[in-house]
């Protein structure tokens, strides 16, 4: 019997590991869309796993823009589906082919991160499905030619200038060492930070990311021996929280500047609220608590909480695609022109989509916010020159 | 190359190096025990860490103390060292208990191929790992800061702290107590009977099943004790961290001399001094590329590591 039982177990663990590898299904068939009614948008981004904060501020975000629109719209409703994709580029083009077999699904609010962005774009280009991400900040998705690509916020090269300008003009630091986690998104922002700050870098480091390195001693002692003013990382919450509170328990004291990758507050648990204390981090985005109208209101009606980082750029991408539905565009080919034609005013920023789907950069705002109390409040909006 | 910083930096990348290599070597003495006695390598020996490294935090946990919690006062200090300490212990050892019983003493029983074993040691590790990733829903758990960071005094001008000295000391003095444990008690001399001839061993009447476990049980205290001080050092933990750690002190226990204690110990010091080093002279993004570079250098000279294999041989 107890052979039996373990053989059971041991069976029930295998069985698990496989269905695990095979959890992936098919969309459904559906008929031809252009039917005025019964249309859907979707939400693709981590709404589960490491990485779920941001995707869940904008799936909220763009809750609220359809929640709105069926009410406005009570004889022809808009169905929001929720395309989870726990931030993995291995999971997103199996969601992403999902997503393009229901063809009731006209429009895309993300990929909400730039790895699952590279990964889903060249399958919805082919489709011919429009997407608008809210947060996918890498440059080079804007290059790939997809004719569905469009993005509501400034990229990482608005970001960086306007990092390294915070580091020289507000904290005044002349002694600045510079770290990355040697991915895409680090790297590039890293690298355009130390264009701007130029030999006021006195050390660079690069160290792993995605949970790979733990044990960041040997940075701890560079930056201790460089005596500096402040440390930018360019990376993601993980490490920054371990490098943080490394730094810290060092004894240096200089402040961390970093990108929207850290814009979380999973940083804040990562580090511990008082190693975390100070950090400055940025972002192509302004404060939900600036949102204009009662956005802020509303949001918090509806989801019981109040917004977050890039709530209300995912409300008003949403809106796009609800705008172009509520003017007739019911097939994904006319939503997709009307997107690249739009030109108008959301809760965040105004919107006008110029080459490769980028914003247009006079609509760009870089804001740079602060860890006070445990919290990340905003502090001020960052010129970008 | 940066041999300045090297060289200025020379102390301190030399004890933060030591005291995270004595990590490593608690963690490498679970799999050169197991290899010693079954020739087996128990890849989820990485998951036994990780479970005594949750227990630890969740302990804390259990008293109320979270990532932003600061305790003061030495004896609760300890007391929340040693509860938490015998607890990851506990569930360390555990861990390792059942991992014998469900995954490798039935294999044994029915005489599988080799093979077989390396599968379900795999499979167990992986299932162990996504399990704790699904209920900390892969999130960071943070530990509160319990030991002070403070240098307390200067080694050519590298600080040592009270974490450094916690670390390098209780790994030592575990390690000196299993050594002793295999080499003078009793159940030791049958440990190393079981190493050297298991059949024999069994006709002279050491009860192989029960020695088989109560290795495990050593390596599991072991690898718990680890996961507290990792706890107490890195003071973050998230579930997927003992894969690195796990693959880190398997390399150690190699370059030591797999199925040889002491090996073990020098081998997770030089690790951790040489990963520092290589991080001061070429950056840290070299610091792993150093590590196996090192490693297959030195078996190429030494293919039984630095010491040999030596668990139950007649002492070389």
């Amino acid at each position: 019997m107890r052979q039996k039982l373990t053989r059971v177990i041991g069976g029930v663990a295998m069985l698990a590991l496989v269905a695990g590898g095979a959890a992936c299904s098919s969309g459904g068939e559906e008929t031809a869309s252009g039917d005025k009614c019964g249309n859907k948008i979707a939400f693709f981004g981590a709404l589960t796993g490491s990485s779920a904060a941001l995707g869940i501020n904008e799936n909220n975000g763009v809750k609220l823009a359809v929640d709105k629109y069926n009410k406005e719209n009570a004889d022809c409703k808009v169905e929001l589906v929720e395309l989870d994709s726990q931030g993995s580029p291995d999971q997103a083009p199996g969601l992403a082919q999902k997503a393009i077999d229901d063809t009731k699904i006209l429009g895309i609010v993300g990929p909400a991160y730039s790895g699952e962005s590279e990964a889903a774009g060249p399958l919805f280009n082919e489709a011919g499905l429009p997407t608008i991400t809210a947060s996918a900040t890498n440059p080079t998705l804007a290059q790939q030619g997809w004719k569905t690509f469009f993005r509501a916020v400034g990229n990482d090269l608005s970001q960086g200038p306007a990092a390294g300008n915070y580091i020289k003009n507000v904290i005044k630091a002349d002694r600045v060492f510079v770290i990355d986690d040697q991915s895409a998104y680090g790297a590039g922002l890293s690298q355009e930070v130390q264009k701007v700050l130029g030999s006021a870098v006195v050390g660079t480091d690069k160290v792993q990311g995605e949970g790979k390195q733990t044990e960041f001693s040997a940075v701890v002692t560079k930056v201790k021996a460089a005596n500096v003013k402040a440390v930018f990382y360019g990376g993601y919450y993980q490490e920054a929280g371990l490098i943080r509170k490394q730094l810290t328990a060092a004894g240096v004291t200089a402040p961390l500047v970093a990108g929207d990758g850290v814009n979380d507050g999973a940083y804040i648990t990562s580090a511990g609220a008082a190693a975390a204390e100070g950090t400055i981090l940025t972002c192509p985005c302004q404060p939900a608590t600036e949102a204009r109208g009662t956005f802020i209101e509303e949001f918090k009606a509806l989801n019981g909480v109040d917004p977050g980082t890039y709530s209300d750029t995912a409300y008003d991408a949403a809106n796009i695609l609800l705008a172009g539905i509520k003017d007739g565009k019911t097939t994904r080919e006319g939503l997709l022109e009307f997107v690249k034609g739009y030109s108008g005013e959301g809760v965040a920023a105004s919107y006008k989509f110029v080459e490769g789907g980028e914003l247009d950069p006079a609509q760009v705002k870089v804001w740079a916010f602060k860890v006070t109390g445990g919290k990340v409040v905003p502090d001020q909006e960052i010129p970008k020159s | 190359m940066n041999f300045d910083d090297l060289f200025s930096n020379f102390a301190q990348y030399t004890t933060t190096g030591l005291t995270q290599g004595a990590i490593y070597a608690l963690v490498a003495l679970g799999y050169t025990l197991v290899y010693g006695v079954l020739r087996l390598i128990n890849f989820a020996h990485s998951e036994v860490f990780i479970a005594g490294a949750f227990a630890a935090i969740w302990t804390w946990n259990g008293f109320g103390l979270d990532q932003n919690s600061q305790v003061s006062g030495v004896g609760s200090i300890l007391f929340y060292l040693l509860v938490a300490m015998i607890v990851a212990a506990i569930a360390s050892a555990g861990t390792a208990t059942v991992i014998e019983r469900v995954a490798y003493r039935p294999l044994r029983k029915r005489n599988a191929p080799p093979l077989a074993f390396l599968i379900t040691a795999i499979g167990a590790s992986i299932a162990i790992s996504e399990a704790f990733g699904v209920y900390t829903r892969r999130l960071p758990e943070g530990a509160p800061i319990l030991v002070s960071t403070k240098p307390l005094f200067h080694v050519f001008g590298a600080p040592i702290d009270a974490v450094q000295l916690l670390t390098v000391g209780a790994a030592l003095a575990m390690m000196v107590a299993l050594d002793m444990f295999v080499n003078r008690s009793r159940v030791g001399r049958g440990i190393r009977a079981v190493a050297q001839d298991a059949n024999t061993a069994a006709l002279m009447g050491v009860n192989k099943d029960r020695i088989i476990l109560i290795v495990f049980i050593a390596g599991g205290t072991m690898a718990g004790v680890a996961g507290l001080l990792y706890d107490v050092r890195i003071q973050t933990l998230t579930y997927s961290v003992g894969f690195l750690l796990g693959l880190k002190a398997f390399t150690a226990a190699v370059l030591g001399g797999i199925g040889n204690l002491r090996g073990a110990l020098v081998g997770g010091l030089l690790l951790g001094v040489i990963e520092n080093y290589a991080s001061g002279l070429f950056g840290s993004q070299w610091k792993d590329f150093a590590a196996f570079a090192v490693l297959v250098v030195l078996l190429m000279f030494r293919p039984t590591g630095l010491l040999g294999e030596s668990l139950g041989r007649a002492r070389a």
